[in-house]
């Protein structure tokens, strides 16, 4: 246990937190604001896993990430309006489209991988950590937060600007008049429809990004690349009450106690036999935040209900 | 808007408009004028609501012809209404509870600082229109945490901010307390003295003929005819809407005052916020009486209800008993068994399921009885029968017990309700705002249920903010006023003035 305790290791195990905690990040936020205006999407992890073949896909051709990047999000966007068309216009029930979104991106991104791929290649080059002048220097604490991709800085700078869309601009008050009651917003004009085909599209395309980040990050694709990780995002939404901030916190509790995991695996302080109880670990606090939480903060009161005008 | 004097600021002709089963209006024509309140008046599902949300763009109409200010327009959508001087205030609270009133009335509109809000400039124009009109508010508070009366103003706020002219006011005062129902009224006369027209739907007569300049009567989707309040009073408003006469103050023949049915001694209980709702209450209902709670809302007429109905619980020592069955926490399985049939005051939420048909709403509690369900299974016969019956008997309007019940008009929502209650031949009737929003002619015959009800030895409470309600059907009034019981008077000597005298806390026979 003492080796866990020294300096290095609990600052590697910081940097290494907040690079897994990016994907969980990135999700939420884009799960959030879809919540936010009324739809229910759990096909999240379906997406992350299509955009992570397809920008692994593009990366292992060009070798460009930015074009991978690229293609990650325009896959997030692609199934975005798939699902806008089938909760926004024909007013699918969402619980059960969220469901076949994720099966399809499971299956499609298994086929096209074993089709275009076949067998597990590294890409050339990974996500690049990028030092932030002057500030990586700081002795420990340096590395293990201004040491990162540009993704996972990109992921940090949208909780303040998830968080400022939905307070301060005209869009965010449409998007939650949206999710709170539509009916009002749509008797003022609002577009209900408008505005959750936007915030499905964001969240969508989110989804995507955090599906690349994370096939970047380990540099490799394989089926089942996720592994749940998209559907813990949807849980960190309730986890943090519908607000960027809290989704914040619980995607780092989770990169941290992931980074844990493994580093005492590492040393050895648990035995490999235990790895896969111990990393439930953190579904099970998320289980028992949701119980100690539930009922003092209330959902989008339209969470998942379509909108027709009576 | 273009000012065209000569033409009028509306005018529909012929509109028409067909729902499946339903003819909701059949060539209706409505003229105002600005400077006027027009009222339409007309039973539930009579067609108003939908005539006017045709004129707000949340219909097409399938047929007519409606002109803005003499020139024929199109009203596709809400936008274009709102962008042409049109506003409405819906029968329901057109409010996101979770924003502040200062994003609720922006909603929609244009920011000077796009794509940022921009608060200090609404609130600033929201102050203004406050001042102007009296409607005193604070913009930065969550609606939520605002009371009834002080949402409508909200609304009222919504609709001239966007600079509306003529708007249209759907049962308005349905949930304002009289004291809220004169201050509204005085709004409303400054906005028609400033050259808005208005149109009001409102099924309290008292209030028809108070604001009113012109009025339509609707019946059937149909205009049955034009009056004001010079050529008509209550009474011929009542028979012009209804078709026959109607009486405003059913009969109540004396009957024999039985043992009490309904017990509560030293009751305490607190509000959803915690703070003490109800103060140590004592009342007896007996076979044979009506009481009515008077008071106005929020002095615990609510946790009352609730309290009874064995769904809120109570302090300590508090006893509530119902046929001597105690009722405090006892959920309402118990309490119906007990004896207790219960109306509650928010119909949609606690009262039917919107989605549900209306005969299963009808069966909704008794399902599992012997009547209904054999073995497990529903007997489907039995169930139609019963439904077509109390439809029938209740007159509620729909077009088949298969419809699905949100798509009723409020009142006829309200007699299946009580169709369903009365229907299990209760022993204590609890009723909380039984004609809220229901036309003349339905409030009568729930007026007359409960009546007779009362003379087959049932005790009735029934809870009310409609004073004249009270006096036309009550044996005896007891006012409410901050969880306590002012007093109780009997109805023969009751008046519209002492009760409201007590209301506001002024405690009989101490000086005021
Ligand atoms: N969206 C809808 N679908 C089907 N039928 C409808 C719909 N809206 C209204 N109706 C029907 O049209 C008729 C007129 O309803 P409307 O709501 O206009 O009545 P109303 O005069 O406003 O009644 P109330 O006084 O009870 O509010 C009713 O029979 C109602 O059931
Ligand atoms: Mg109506």
């Amino acid at each position: 246990m003492s080796e866990f305790f020294t300096i290095s290791v609990l600052f590697a195990t910081l940097a290494a937190g907040i690079r897994l905690a990016t994907p969980y990040l990135l999700a939420g936020l884009g799960e959030t604001i879809g919540q936010r205006s009324g739809v229910l999407n759990l096909g999240v992890d379906g997406v992350m896993q299509l955009s992570a073949f397809f920008a692994y896909w593009t990366a292992l051709r060009t070798d460009n990430l930015w074009l991978a990047a690229l293609v990650g999000l325009g896959v997030g966007v692609v199934m975005g309006v798939v699902y806008g068309v089938m909760t926004v216009q024909f007013k699918a029930e969402q619980g059960i489209s969220g469901i076949g979104i994720f099966l399809f991106g499971l299956g499609f991104s298994d086929l096209m991988f074993q089709r275009k791929v076949g067998t597990p290649t590294f890409v050339p080059h990974k996500l690049p950590t990028v030092d932030i002048p002057l500030l990586s220097d700081i002795p420990n604490l340096g590395p293990a937060l201004f040491s990162h991709s540009l993704l996972t800085y990109m992921a940090f700078l949208m909780v303040p600007l998830v968080s400022l869309l939905l307070s301060r601009t005209t869009f965010g008050t449409n998007i939650r008049a949206v999710g709170e009651n539509p009916e009002a917003a749509d008797s003022l004009g609002v577009s209900v429809a408008r505005v959750r085909y936007t915030s499905i599209i964001i969240g969508n395309a989110m989804a995507g990004v955090a599906g690349t980040a994370l096939v970047l990050d380990l540099g490799i694709f394989q089926p089942n690349l996720t592994q749940g990780l998209g559907f813990i995002a949807v849980a960190l939404v309730y986890f943090g009450a519908w607000r960027a901030p809290g989704v914040m916190v619980g995607a780092l509790l989770y990169g941290l106690v992931q980074a844990t995991v493994v580093s005492w695996k590492a040393l050895e302080i648990i035995p490999r036999s235990w790895s896969d109880i111990a990393s439930s670990a953190p579904a099970v606090l998320t289980i028992v935040a949701l119980v100690v939480l539930a009922g003092r903060i209330s959902p989008p009161a339209a969470l998942a209900k379509p909108f027709d005008r009576h | 808007m273009a000012q065209d004097d000569d033409s009028p600021m509306l005018e529909m002709r012929g509109i028409t408009k067909r729902f499946p089963g339903v003819l909701a209006n059949d060539s209706i024509d409505l003229t105002v004028r600005s400077g006027e309140v027009h009222t339409l008046l007309g039973e539930n599902g009579a067609g108003k609501s939908t005539l006017m949300k045709i004129l707000f763009g949340l219909y097409q109409p399938d047929e007519g012809d409606i002109r803005l200010n003499g020139e024929s327009v199109k009203i596709v959508s809400p936008s274009f209404a709102i962008e042409h001087g049109i506003g409405m205030i819906h029968q329901h609270f057109m409010l996101v509870p979770t924003l502040t009133v200062a994003e609720n009335v922006a909603l929609g509109t244009r920011s000077t600082r796009w794509p940022l809000t921009d608060p200090a400039v609404v609130s600033e124009r929201v102050s203004e229109i406050s001042e102007r009109f009296g409607l005193a508010i604070d913009p930065s508070v969550e609606v939520w945490k605002l009371a009834v009366g002080e949402r409508q103003r909200v609304e009222i706020i919504k609709a001239l901010y966007r600079e509306a002219k003529l708007l249209v006011l759907d049962e308005p005062t349905a949930v304002l307390t009289p004291q809220e129902v004169d201050e509204f009224f005085e709004i409303l006369s400054g906005m028609r003295d400033s050259g808005h027209g208005l149109i009001f739907i409102s099924h309290k007569l008292r209030e028809v003929v108070a604001i009113s300049d012109e009025i339509t009567v609707l019946r059937n989707g149909r205009v049955t005819g034009h009056t004001t309040p010079g050529e008509s009073d209550r009474h011929q408003l009542a028979e012009l809407m209804v078709g026959r006469e109607v009486s405003l103050a059913p009969d109540r023949p004396p009957v024999d005052v039985g043992e009490p049915r309904l017990v509560i001694k030293g009751l305490s209980a607190t509000s959803d916020r915690g703070t003490l709702a109800i103060d140590n209450l004592n009342l007896e209902v007996r076979a044979g009486e009506v009481v009515g709670i008077a008071g106005v809302s929020g002095n615990g007429q609510r946790e009352l209800a609730e309290v009874v109905a064995g769904l809120r619980p109570a302090k300590q020592g508090s006893v509530v008993q119902i046929n001597g069955v105690d009722a405090v926490g006892a959920g309402a399985r118990t309490t119906r068994q007990a004896g207790l049939a219960y109306v509650p005051e928010e119909r949609m939420r606690d009262g039917a399921i919107g989605e549900f048909t209306v005969s299963e709403n009808l069966v909704l509690i008794d399902h599992g009885s012997k009547q209904f369900s054999s073995r497990g299974l529903l007997r489907f016969a039995e169930i139609k029968r019963h439904c077509r019956q109390l439809v029938d008997q209740f007159k509620v309007k729909t077009p088949g017990l298969d419809t699905s019940t949100s798509t009723l008009s409020g009142g006829n929502i309200q007699k299946l309700i009580l169709a369903r209650e009365l229907a299990s031949g209760p022993t204590v009737l609890l009723a909380a705002q039984p004609t809220r929003g229901v036309d003349i002619g339905a409030a009568e015959y729930i007026h007359q249920q409960i009546i007779a009800q009362r003379n087959l030895g049932t005790a009735a409470l029934v809870i009310s903010e409609d004073l004249d309600e009270l006096l036309a059907i009550s044996d005896r009034i007891a006012v409410m006023f901050e969880g306590r019981i002012m007093g109780i008077v009997a109805a023969e000597i009751a008046t519209r003035e002492g009760l409201g005298l007590m209301m506001a806390g002024v405690a009989e026979g101490s000086p005021a």
